[in-house]
Order: structure tokens, then sequence, then C-alpha cells
């Protein structure tokens, strides 16, 4: 590892790490509802929304699942009407039905799993009024679970957790639609292009310039962990990601909202030293394995970019799976055994080492409870979390949470290594077209969706399967969470005794981190030691 | 609660997906037009190409791109693709293998060792780039091939040679595309 590799990762995590604070607090503020401009007022009143009314975690939940529903609904009309709509210069026919569905549920579930070609596929009006109204509303709706959960924590006794509107509204106008109009702006003056014209022919040459509103839906993205790209290699075109400074500000974006939010919630539980500690467990487990990836991959330009060269290209590698982000720089179905285990990996931790926008903290959260039960047992105590007992329904829900996504990851692969379907698109033989395939499921069962892109998953039985797994794992996480939130928002906050398990310190920290690698390791080791494993020892 | 819903659907898509793109592209036209626009290179009113995406040249007397995977032909732009071999599959050797024994046939005895940039397929199948050393490997050739002096190629080279970003973001790097275009300058 060069000196110049070392220095561009030290860059990344210290700027990551300063916006930290500035950021999280700013968003807590936004929660807190000291922001009110003038056009939240008329989007209530557009939509009918009474801005005041507080909800249960059922009503809370029941307005979550009809909005993603009904977007959901909205994009695979979208897909299979495109031919009809305006902005379509390239004429691209109607979607197929089963890869429609599988592209409509993985814009709704925060995944962008992409069973397809962008430039090849899909008309600008998908693009911006499917793909890019996904990308935000996808990533506000994890940080309005986010932040209900949050409340759930900090109030007591009171069945009632906020208004899922209110949130969703807040967290797209005041945080993602500014982050997004900056980096679309800066991303456009490296190259990236922002048009509506059809594409280009090349004098004298068989090349055709692709054109359209790139730079909008790739600053929105990366900041909404959503990933899907605007082109089929994604932020490895050119015209998506032209230089190591647009590269920077992306992976930049890949983790910015979830590494703040963990200072969000510190501050909206009024104690910032949990959400520190929480960062600092994604932090123990993400250095770590980037520097593994690092040093994995030197030397490999298979798949790679000359100007992002091996050391951006895992950081990247790192960063999306970690995140669920799934955007690549790079193709990782090229990388080394290992270089690739890592990602894979990262996703079958269940997308909490930073994960999703919101999605990730309330599954680390969920991990915490999890970890504070552990240490009750060991000591014998009732365990606790910020003064609130966990009991045996606030288990029930931890557990559901962390158990589905590992049953959605395994039930997958394994339903598409014994039919022939399933098999079909495989390009490499033998470990590495295992690997393949539990990639392909461990992306989808973890709402990733980057891929080893090899793997051609565009059939009816991938497209099917993959979208029950990613809907089970999107929501069969989400609704414990808030049934969480609506558990602990009624019961009083206890005063920390001498006997109370501190969850602020080092120890709680390691604690928390090995409760999740432990999760993950028994989960997965046996199923990674058929594929990358395997391919590793060759 | 279904009719606050679908209201909220149609309010949230009108602000992230009519207002915020549009909003975005007339910025972008009016702030940065030749880079929102693909940075075109024009020639006699012609669009020769883009600054960003790469081009096939199979003339030993040009500076040769990378390997491209695209399908069907390499370098198509819309159609970007990596190979997405994996590390151990034999069909990536054999590339690795005929595009050095083609590098070998177009230069006889250059002895300096291949670059690993020039043997492999680059992520969008449309890098335009190649590291200086690819591009010190093919010198050589090129200047033998054109009659140029040793000393004026490597001003040539250098002109479309880019540093590090900001003195230490990613790797240095030739541009292909445009170096070759200045080789073909009267």
């Amino acid at each position: 590892m060069s000196g110049n590799d070392f220095a561009q990762i030290a860059a990344y995590l210290g700027v990551l790490l300063f916006l930290v604070k500035p950021l999280g607090q700013y968003i807590a503020q936004v929660y807190d509802g000291r922001w009110n401009w003038a056009p939240e007022r008329w989007m209530y009143r557009l939509a009918g929304v009474d801005a005041h009314a507080t909800m249960t975690w059922g009503g809370y939940a029941r307005a979550f699942l009809l909005f993603n529903a009904l977007g959901l609904v909205a994009v695979y009309a979208l897909l299979r009407l495109q031919h009809l709509l305006p902005w379509n210069p390239q004429g691209f026919a109607a979607v197929e039905p089963h890869t429609a569905f599988n592209i409509a549920v993985s814009f709704a579930t925060n995944t962008n799993w992409q069973n397809y070609a962008g430039e090849a596929t899909l008309s600008y009006f998908t693009q911006v009024a499917g793909l890019t109204v996904q990308n935000f509303i996808s990533a506000a709706s994890g940080m309005a679970v986010l932040a209900a959960l949050a409340r759930g924590l900090a109030s007591r006794n009171t069945t009632q957790i906020g208004n899922f509107w209110v949130d969703l509204v807040r967290s797209t106008l005041y945080v993602l639609l500014p982050l997004a109009v900056v980096l679309t702006l800066l991303l456009v003056s490296q190259g990236v292009i922002q048009n509506l014209d059809p594409y280009v022919p090349v004098a004298d040459s068989r090349q055709v310039l692709p054109m359209g509103p790139a730079a909008s839906q790739v600053a929105i993205k990366q900041l909404g962990t959503n990933g899907g790209g605007f082109f089929n290699v994604n932020s490895a075109h050119p015209l998506e990601n032209p230089t190591p400074l647009s590269n920077f500000a992306q992976v930049l974006a890949i983790l910015l909202i979830p590494a703040t939010l963990c200072y969000t919630f510190g501050r909206m539980v009024n104690d910032t030293r949990q959400g520190w500690a929480l960062l600092a467990a994604m932090l123990i487990l993400f250095v770590p394995l980037l520097f593994v990836t690092v040093v994995a991959e030197q030397g490999n330009m298979e798949g790679k970019e000359v100007r992002f060269g091996t050391a951006n290209s895992a950081l990247w590698a790192v960063a999306t799976t970690a995140a669920s982000n799934g955007s690549v720089n790079a193709m990782h179905d090229s990388f080394t055994p290992i270089g690739g285990l890592v990602p894979m990996f990262l996703m079958q931790l269940g997308e909490v080492v930073f994960g999703g926008a919101g999605s990730g903290l309330y599954g680390m959260i969920v991990f915490a409870i999890i970890a504070v039960f552990l240490a009750g047992l060991m000591v014998g105590r009732t365990p606790e979390y910020l003064g609130k007992k966990i009991e045996a329904f606030e288990m029930k829900m931890a557990s559901i949470a962390i158990l589905v996504p590992p049953l959605c990851v395994l039930v997958g692969t394994a339903i598409a290594v014994v039919t022939p379907m399933g098999l079909s698109g495989l390009q490499d033989r033998g470990a590495h077209g295992f690997s393949e395939i539990l990639y392909a499921f461990s992306s989808m069962g973890n709402n990733n969706g980057s891929a080893f892109a090899g793997y051609g998953a565009n059939n009816p039985l991938v497209n099917f399967t993959g979208g029950i797994a990613m809907l089970l794992a999107r929501y069969w996480v989400a609704l414990p969470v808030l049934a969480i939130a609506g558990s602990l928002s009624q019961k009083k906050i206890a005063p920390a005794g001498p006997g109370t398990l501190p969850t602020h310190t080092p120890l709680f920290v390691v604690l928390l981190a090995g409760s999740v690698l432990i999760v993950g390791a028994l989960a997965f080791i046996p199923a990674l030691a058929l594929g990358p494993i395997v391919e590793a020892l060759r | 609660m279904t009719l606050v819903a679908i209201r909220m659907i149609l309010v949230l898509s009108l602000l992230t997906g009519v207002f915020y793109p549009l909003g975005m592209t007339g910025l972008a036209q009016v702030l940065f037009p030749r880079q929102a626009n693909g940075s075109r290179i024009i020639d006699g009113g012609r669009v020769m190409g883009s600054d960003w995406i790469g081009q096939q040249f199979d003339d030993p007397n040009y500076f040769w791109s990378r390997l491209s995977a695209t399908a069907p032909f390499p370098y198509n732009a819309a159609s970007s693709s990596g190979s997405n071999y994996g590390p151990l599959n034999p069909d990536l050797r054999k590339a690795m293998e005929a595009r050095r024994a083609a590098l070998l046939a177009a230069d006889p005895g250059n002895s300096l060792p291949v670059p690993i940039d020039l043997l492999t397929a680059s992520g969008s199948g449309l890098d335009p780039h190649i590291s200086p050393e690819a591009a010190a490997y093919q010198a050589r050739r090129v200047a033998r091939l054109r009659g140029l002096t040793a000393a004026r190629l490597q001003e040539m080279i250098a002109r479309h040679t880019r540093p590090r970003q900001l003195g230490f973001l990613g790797e240095p790097v030739v541009n292909v595309v445009l170096l070759n275009r200045e080789l073909d300058r009267p």
C-alpha cells in the first residue's frame, strides 16, 4: 500500500468524521421542527396532511407501508407505459412485467438492484419521475422510521411516536434535497452530464454518445444510499463519474448520511455519547475490512478504471457495501477472492455497519438491544437500553429483525442453485459461480443493490425470488423496529443505577461490534466457505 | 389515509421528479454547458467524440486504449460493460496473453514490462485513459512508425497527461483519445 493510497483513505475518513457533528446537529433540529419554511406548509396543504396530529406505531407503520406500496405501483406503471410517455428520445419500449416488478420493488425498498442496463432500457421520464423520485422518498422513509425509533426511546408514558408525513417531508425538503443540489452542481462541474438531448452519434464511427439527466440522479443515488446507476456500469462510467474529485465526492456522499445520523440519534435521545458509541462500533468493523480489501486488490486492474486506480476502487467497494448503497466504480465480479469476500460479508452483516439512510442505524440499534440482552444474561439482570427495560416483546421483535435478512439470502441462494433458470445466467462455473449467486441474494436480501455482474439475473425466477427477498428484508425489519418504538415509548425511563450497563463505553462498543460479527459469521461462514474461501485457497 | 398517501406521492414526485431534475438541468446548462452536454470534441461542426469516452484504436501508429468488453463491438458507448471475468476465469488469462502477444507483434523487441492496465479491460469498457507507464511503453512504437523524435512525442504525451487531482486524489492518467487526435494534426 503506497503512501498516496494511505493519504486518500485518511482524507476520506477525516472529512467524513469532520462532517458528522455539524450535519448531525442540523438534522436533529430538522426533526425537532426548528426549521419551518413556507414550502413545507404548502406541501402539507397540497397533500391534505394535518401536521400537528401524531401517530401510534400502528398508524405510523400503516402510513409508511401504504406510501411505499403506492410508490412501488407508480414505478411499475411508469416502466410498463414508458413507450407512451414523454422524454423518450431513444424510443425505448415498455419494460417486461417480471423485470418491471423487480425494478419497482428494488427502488421502493432502497435496494436499487439493477437487472437492466439504464442507457439501453429506460426513458429519461422513467429515470427522473420514477427512479429519481424513489431515490428521495425511499431514503426519506428510512430516515423517518429512525426518527420514530429515536422518539420512542426518548419519550415516556406515551403511545405516540410522531407523524410519518411530517418526518418524510422534512427529511426530503431540508436534508436530502439541499445536499443533492450542491452535489449535482459539483458533479456537473467535473463532467457528469445533465441534459435532455437525444444520444449523439460520433462522426466517422460506430460510436454513439449516451446523454440524459444523469447528475441529478447520481447525486441522490449516493446521498440516499440507493445506488442505482444512470448507466449500466454505474459510477465506473466516465460520464457518471469522470474524475478523482467526482469520485471522492460520491464515495463521501455514500457514508455521509448513515454516519451523520448516529450523531442525530444521540441528540434526539439527549445523550450524544450514545451516538458516538454506535458510530465507533461501525468504524471498528469498517476500517480493518477496508484495509484488507485495499491490500487484496493491489495490482488487479481488471474491471477497474485507470483514473481511480485500485485503492479508490477498493475504498468504494467497501463503503458501498458497508452502507446499503450498492453503486460501484469498479466491477466487483473481477475482484480477487478476498477482495470480493469483504463486500459480500459486509452486506451479510445485515447492512448495519453504516447501512442505509436511517435503516442502517435502526438496524444497529436492534443489535444494541441484542447486545444489552446478551450482557443481561451474563450477569442475570433485566437488560436496559437508554433507561428502557428490554423485555420479551422487544426481544421477539429484535430477533425477527435480525433473522429475516439471512433467511432471505440463504433461501434465495438455495432456490437459485437448484433450478435450471437460476443457474442459466452464470458466467463462471464452480466456486466463483456460487459466489455470483450468493452475492446476488446477499445484495437483494439486505437491500444493498451491488452485484457480481457476470451473473445475468434478468429472468423471471431471479426477478421474482429476489423481489420477494427485497420486500421481506425491508419491511420485516422496519415493522418490528416501529413496534419496538411503540412499545418503548410507553415505558418509563429508569435512572441509571450501579448495576446498569453503560452503553457509551468502549466495553459496550466491542460487545456491540462482536454481536454483529457473531450473528453474521454464524449465518454465513458455511456459505462463504463454498464460494470465495474455496477460490482464495486455490 | 389512502387519499393523503396518493396526494403526497404526487406532491413529492412534482418536487423531486420534475422541479429538481429540470431545475438542475437549467442550472447546469447555464453554469457548465460543455460538461453538462458530455464534453464533446467538436471539429468543423462535427462531433468527433467526448473527452471522457474512450475509443478503439487498432492501427499500431496510434496509442492503443485499454481492452474493452462492451458488446457487440469494443468501446460501444451506448452499452457500457466490464468483462466481469472472475479472478480465476481461464478466459481472463487468455485475453491477457492475447493482448500481450499483440503488443509484442506490433513492436518486436520491446523489452519493457507491459503495464497491467494495457492487459486488462476497464470496468466501464469506455475508459479514455491509460497510465503514464502504458503511454511510455507504446511511445517507442508510435515514434518509429510516425517518424517522430522521442522528445517531440514526449512533449505531446505530457500535454495530455493529468497528474493526481489536488495532488493526491486518484492516479495520473494519459488521455488516449486526445493524444491520438493530436498525432493526426498536421
